[in-house]
């Protein structure tokens, strides 16, 4: 794929790529911020960078303002090559991290920057409707230090946006916002992105924020991506443990192989079988990782009647906690670990700890992982 | 919760909130104290420039107004208000003044002109190199090391007619046969801007050190290019450097005496400084002296107060 990228920014066939990164790698002397990425970027399209701090995000977008220089691989906006282009011939726009507004012009003016290099005719008024638009618009004559940070976040929004760039990258942009302001600028941006056709390419630590907005997610880790497609897919059928673990929660426990039922594979984990569909297993043979979504996981007492052909596992309570719509499970599966699940508020008795539990799930929602892979990769077990 | 009465009534004063029913007498008494240091803090300052400033200035001033007695020996003045003296010296040194002041705004242009580009190589261009950086800003500092007529006097040495630089310059035919270096209002003028450039140079540097580089990373970002980036961020984020820095070299150049002396010629190329000099010890005309001094210093004054208010610091951010 990063060849056959290559190759149509090189040809300049690459006509409705947004961006396409080929195999680029930056190295810091001997540190390897960004290792051999290649992603592309449908035009129009909103396209979340989700990972863990120091996993190279903000390297990821220097390289595509053209703010560094990668080491090695090309950089395609919008089907041409822009690997060498300095970062003001680029139309590519950031909201940077550190918002780095003008400290020495008022807002408004800090908002038509861009516009007045190049030249356009009612930079003012355009200015203004994106500080409108951020609904600042009563403090377009203050200067930036006079501003609250989520304030000061949004004037670097607004001087972005109002370039209207081919591809717009946005580093946590909505970091210092409150909830409320947050949601409601998600629900701006998105509304933006899909009426003016941008490319966005957003990074966050807010995997809600990353699900609910993009249409692609890429999870990063150390300088590469670890899997990367539409939120759903990525949510239900996890390739690596880091990504199953650091977006949304699972449950892995390792098992071996122990049978080819021809549509699925029998897995022994801790001495009982689980059935995990092959279609959603990325090892059929040996040691393997099965994992299942804590919110796909039953919990009923031990003389609950349940269909057999349910995987299920049976261990004792040891944490519940109410939440209001739902209550939160522990349970210690002797051989395997604690497993996390909640059960939602229909009114009935909560298991209490120390209680006998079976935990069932239908084997659809199992999805198997290498046997290699570090369980506690991308976060906390349940 | 509720706290008693007087716990309440104690922590409002204590966060410097009056409660309701007028200004609290224990923080009036505090602003009053805060007061106290406050004064007691520039005393000394205080004291010193009245001592030293004020004091001299009032003795200027009177001085400038002293007449010569019929009949006195050279050097003997008595106390008058003689304010033609005024308008003797302004209309015997009226050309004086004036070059001193284009020679000193040269030098001060030319200053900013070598000391921006050094101060912006040091502080921006070298900043991850921080071993290079602080050789540079030493070696920016090393003029200070040796006295300043000291160094002027060499430089009359190494331009001087039977010099080196001249000589070379000559077999170049840079100059003419007879072209000379020295005793050239040329000479003073790059004279004064090599004595007061570190003058220029520091305060730059200083604004230019604090730049955040990321704000440069976001103009290129908003499609300025390199040179508008300098003229629509760096230079103005730099302007309170800037404008330090032409006032500490402006001021001190339009009354320096010493290139002038060093490295003029003494006809066409003649600053205030040397006539006040000259005035005071050979002349021993002490109320023209007083006069000119006194010209000298609110003409300075008079000049640097539409700078400011033209380019002061306040409009800079
Ligand atoms: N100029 C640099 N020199 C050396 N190392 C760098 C440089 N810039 C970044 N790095 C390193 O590269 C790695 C990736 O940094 P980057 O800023 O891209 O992380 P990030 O994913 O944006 O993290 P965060 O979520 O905390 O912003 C980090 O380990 C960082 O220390
Ligand atoms: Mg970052």
């Amino acid at each position: 794929m990063a060849l056959q990228a290559e190759e149509a920014v090189r040809n300049g066939t690459a006509e409705g790529h947004g961006l396409v990164l080929a195999g680029v790698t930056k190295r810091f002397a001997d540190f390897t911020a960004v290792d051999d990425l290649s992603l592309t970027v449908p035009a129009g399209s909103f396209f979340a960078l989700l990972g863990p701090s120091g996993c190279g995000k903000t390297t990821t977008l220097r390289m595509v303002a053209g703010l560094e220089q990668p080491t090695s691989g090309t950089i395609g906006i919008g089907g041409r090559d822009v690997t060498a282009l300095p970062p003001y011939r680029r139309q590519v726009n950031t909201v940077f991290q550190s918002y780095a507004l003008f400290p020495h012009m008022s807002v408004l003016d800090n908002v038509a920057f861009g516009l007045k290099q190049r030249r356009v005719r009612d930079a003012r008024a355009q200015a203004k409707a994106a500080l409108a638009m951020v609904e600042l618009e009563h403090l377009g004559a203050r200067k930036p230090a006079q501003l609250s940070g989520g304030q000061q976040q949004r004037v670097a929004l607004a001087r972005a946006l109002v370039n209207r760039p081919a591809v717009l990258l946005l580093d946590e942009p909505l970091g210092a916002l409150d909830m409320k302001l947050r949601r409601q600028m998600q629900v701006e941006l998105k509304a933006i992105q899909t009426e003016v056709g941008l490319t966005f390419i957003h990074v966050t630590h807010d995997q809600e924020e990353a699900m609910t907005m993009a249409d692609t997610v890429a999870v990063m880790n150390q300088g590469r991506v670890e899997q990367m497609g539409p939120p759903r897919q990525l949510y239900e059928l996890p390739r690596t443990a880091f990504v199953a673990n650091f977006l949304g929660r699972s449950n892995l426990m390792r098992g071996r192989v122990a049978e080819d039922l021809g549509q699925g594979l029998g897995v022994d984990v801790a001495g009982t079988r689980v059935v995990l569909p092959k279609a959603r297993a990325t090892e059929h043979h040996g040691s393997v990782v099965v994992g299942v979504r804590p919110e796909k996981v039953r919990i009923q007492r031990m003389d609950a009647p349940f269909t057999a052909t349910a995987n299920q596992l049976a261990g004792t309570v040891v944490d519940a906690s109410f939440t209001g719509v739902s209550t939160e499970y522990l349970v210690d599966i002797p051989g395997v670990g604690l497993m996390g699940t909640f059960s939602q508020n229909l009114g009935q008795d909560p298991a209490s700890p120390g209680e006998k539990v079976r935990l069932l799930w239908e084997p659809d929602y199992s999805f198997g992982l290498a046997g290699g892979e570090d369980t506690g990769a991308g976060g906390v077990r349940p | 919760m509720t706290a008693a009465p007087g716990l309440r009534g104690r922590h409002d004063a204590g966060r410097g909130r009056a409660p309701e029913g007028g200004p609290n007498p224990e923080e009036a008494a505090a602003d009053k104290k805060r007061g106290r240091i406050g004064q007691l803090l520039v005393l000394p300052g205080f004291t010193f420039l009245l001592l030293f400033f004020a004091a001299p200035v009032v003795v200027l001033l009177a001085m400038s107004l002293y007449t010569k007695a019929p009949g006195a020996e050279i050097g003997q003045f008595e106390p008058a208000l003689q304010f033609s003296n005024y308008a003797v010296v302004l209309r015997e040194y009226w050309d004086v003044l004036v070059r001193s002041f284009a020679f000193a705004l040269a030098a001060t242009l030319a200053a900013l002109l070598i000391g921006y580009p050094m101060a912006y190589l040091v502080a921006v261009r070298l900043r991850a190199h921080r071993l290079l950086q602080g050789i540079l800003l030493v070696l920016l500092i090393a003029p200070f090391f040796s006295s300043f007529i000291l160094r002027t006097q060499a430089w009359k040495q190494i331009l001087a007619d039977e010099g080196p630089v001249v000589g070379v310059l000559r077999a170049l035919a840079v100059l003419p046969e007879d072209g000379r270096l020295t005793a050239t209002a040329f000479a003073v003028v790059c004279g004064l801007t090599y004595n007061f450039l570190p003058f220029m140079t520091l305060p730059i540097y200083a604004s230019l050190e604090r730049l955040d580089t990321r704000l440069l990373e976001a103009s290129g970002d908003l499609y300025a290019s390199p040179m508008r980036t300098f003229r629509q961020v760096t230079l103005p984020l730099s302007m309170p450097g800037v404008f330090a820095g032409t006032l500490l070299t402006f001021i001190p150049a339009s009354g320096d005496y010493v290139n002038a002396a060093l490295l003029g010629n003494n006809r066409d190329t003649t600053m205030i400084g040397q006539v006040i000099d000259s005035r005071f010890f050979r002349v021993v005309d002490y109320p023209g002296a007083a006069a000119l001094s006194f010209i000298l210093m609110v003409a300075i004054l008079v000049l640097v107060m539409a700078y400011i208010r033209r380019f002061g610091a306040r409009n800079l951010f």
